[in-house]
């Protein structure tokens, strides 16, 4: 019951100057606790865990880079051995085109030289041949006379018969050469001209 | 003895009188026998299982702080846990998204309050103590000045002498003539009615809660020693003691945040520019 008496004299709301210190100092020590103490600890903790984050991204994203890097050292190899190959393929091709155009000038060269050849060496048969038939005409010629002046100038049908055999022998090789060619062989060469070769350009 | 248990031999005792009746529990509640008192200075001390309690509850709570940051891990233990998902509720909540970028200074300090108010708080519901120290006026009105205290000194640091009272007694795009009406009711709001609501609020909810508590389980025994019918009502009246006793565990939480987020808002004001 005193207690109640003593309760009935006082306000609730005007505490005694006692209490309030003693909640100030409650207070403060917890308030010096927590900022001298626990927070600091706490925000390290914080600071830590966010490195340790942070840190874990970081590694994934440089190795992320790294992976990238390499892929684009990858293509751009495949893309330069591409290109390689498209080169070397080319340059082969070209210097195929070179080989093949050179043996082909070689040997239209070679043709050339051979034809010349023989074309020198059938000029040089047919000059021989000429030479030859000349100097055999010559005493052919004088041997027949000879003949024809030792049998008898009086036989006239004999004489005629040579004559005109001559003649004939004549008349034939005139009609073997072509009629329509227009180019007079020349007179030693009448007899043998068509057995002599002529290249093509220049009939 | 406890106060409660003053009440309950009265309320015995009142049974025991015939005709005498229920004898609810009074403001005797919140002045418990003086266990000892002393005097500093002319300032008379008087040391009762309140002011007990109060010491326990901060030093409590200071122990458990402790331990949570004593082995700092990053992966935290249980204890550390704990520790800082309720240091990170108001670092977070509170002193950055509420005060703002500039808040983050302000942790430590609102995280005190809200430990302080917490534990103290939690001292309502746990056996043997069963009453908070809040529930004395003098310990929110101690936190509420601190308060007052540090947002005006915080609102004078970031915006300068003059600045600041300006912009609270003229704000900002208001027409002038209305000066008249705004000064007075700002000046009002921002010097007293705010240190005095931040207490009188926590104040009150711990007071009627123990009140609320108290008159249930007295209420309970007093049903239950009646002859007549109304013992029924007995176990009614101690159910909802019990009731109470989870509706009053929300409100302790409740009441160091409402305190604590206040308190932010209040910072907020200080720190940005006038509105």
């Amino acid at each position: 019951m005193n207690i109640l008496a003593a309760a009935e004299g006082a306000n609730p709301l005007l505490p005694p100057l006692g209490e309030i210190i003693v909640g100030l100092i409650a207070f403060a020590v917890l308030l010096f606790v927590v900022v001298k103490f626990v927070a600091p600890r706490f925000e390290q903790v914080f600071q830590a865990r966010r490195a340790a984050i942070e840190g874990g991204i970081e590694r994934a994203e440089a190795m992320q880079a790294e992976a990238k890097a390499a892929l684009e050292q990858y293509r751009a190899q495949l893309a330069e051995a591409r290109n390689e190959a498209a080169q070397i393929r080319d340059s082969a091709r070209a210097e195929g085109q070179q080989i093949i155009e050179q043996l082909r000038a070689q040997a239209q060269e070679e043709s050339a030289r051979i034809v010349a050849r023989g074309e020198e060496q059938l000029a040089a048969a047919r000059q021989q041949v000429v030479a030859e038939l000349r100097g055999q005409i010559g005493s052919l010629a004088v041997e027949l006379a000879g003949r024809v002046v030792g049998e008898s100038l009086a036989d006239d049908a004999r004489r005629s018969g040579t004559v005109d055999r001559f003649l004939d022998e004549l008349d034939q090789m005139a009609a073997s050469n072509p009629a329509g060619n227009g180019a007079v062989q020349p007179a030693e060469g009448a007899n043998t001209g068509s057995s002599v070769y002529v290249p093509e350009g220049k009939r | 003895m406890t106060s409660s248990a003053h009440a309950l031999g009265d309320v015995l005792a009142v049974e025991s009188d015939p005709g005498g009746g229920f004898t609810p529990p009074g403001l005797g509640e919140f002045y418990p026998e003086v266990l000892t008192s002393f005097s500093v200075l002319g300032v008379g001390f008087e040391i009762t299982r309140i002011t007990i309690i109060a010491w326990v509850a901060t030093l409590a709570m200071i122990a458990f702080l402790v331990a949570a940051v004593r082995k700092p891990q990053i992966v935290p233990g249980k204890m550390q846990f704990i520790g800082e998902t309720g240091y990170s509720f108001v670092r977070d909540g509170i002193a950055r998204d509420v005060v703002g970028p500039k808040g983050l200074p302000f942790a430590p300090f609102l995280a005190s309050l809200f430990f302080f108010i917490l534990a103290n708080n939690l001292m309502a519901i746990i056996p043997l103590a069963q009453i908070s120290p809040m529930s004395k006026f003098a310990f929110p009105l101690v936190l509420a000045l601190i308060c007052w205290v540090v947002y005006i000194a915080v609102g004078i640091k970031n915006q300068g002498l003059w600045p600041y009272f300006r912009d609270i007694m003229f704000l900002p795009g208001v027409p002038k003539p209305m000066y008249i009406l705004i000064t007075p009711l700002e000046l009002l709001q921002n010097f007293i009615v705010r240190p005095f609501t931040l207490a009188i609020r926590l104040f009150a909810n711990m007071f009627a809660g123990h009140m609320l508590l108290v008159t249930f389980a007295l209420g309970a025994t007093y049903l239950l020693s009646v002859d007549n019918f109304s013992v029924v009502f007995g176990p009614v009246s101690a159910l909802m003691a019990i009731v109470m006793t989870f509706f009053e565990l929300l409100v302790i939480f409740l009441q160091a945040y409402v305190f604590t987020m206040l308190m932010g808002t209040y910072l907020n004001g200080s720190v940005e520019a006038a509105h």
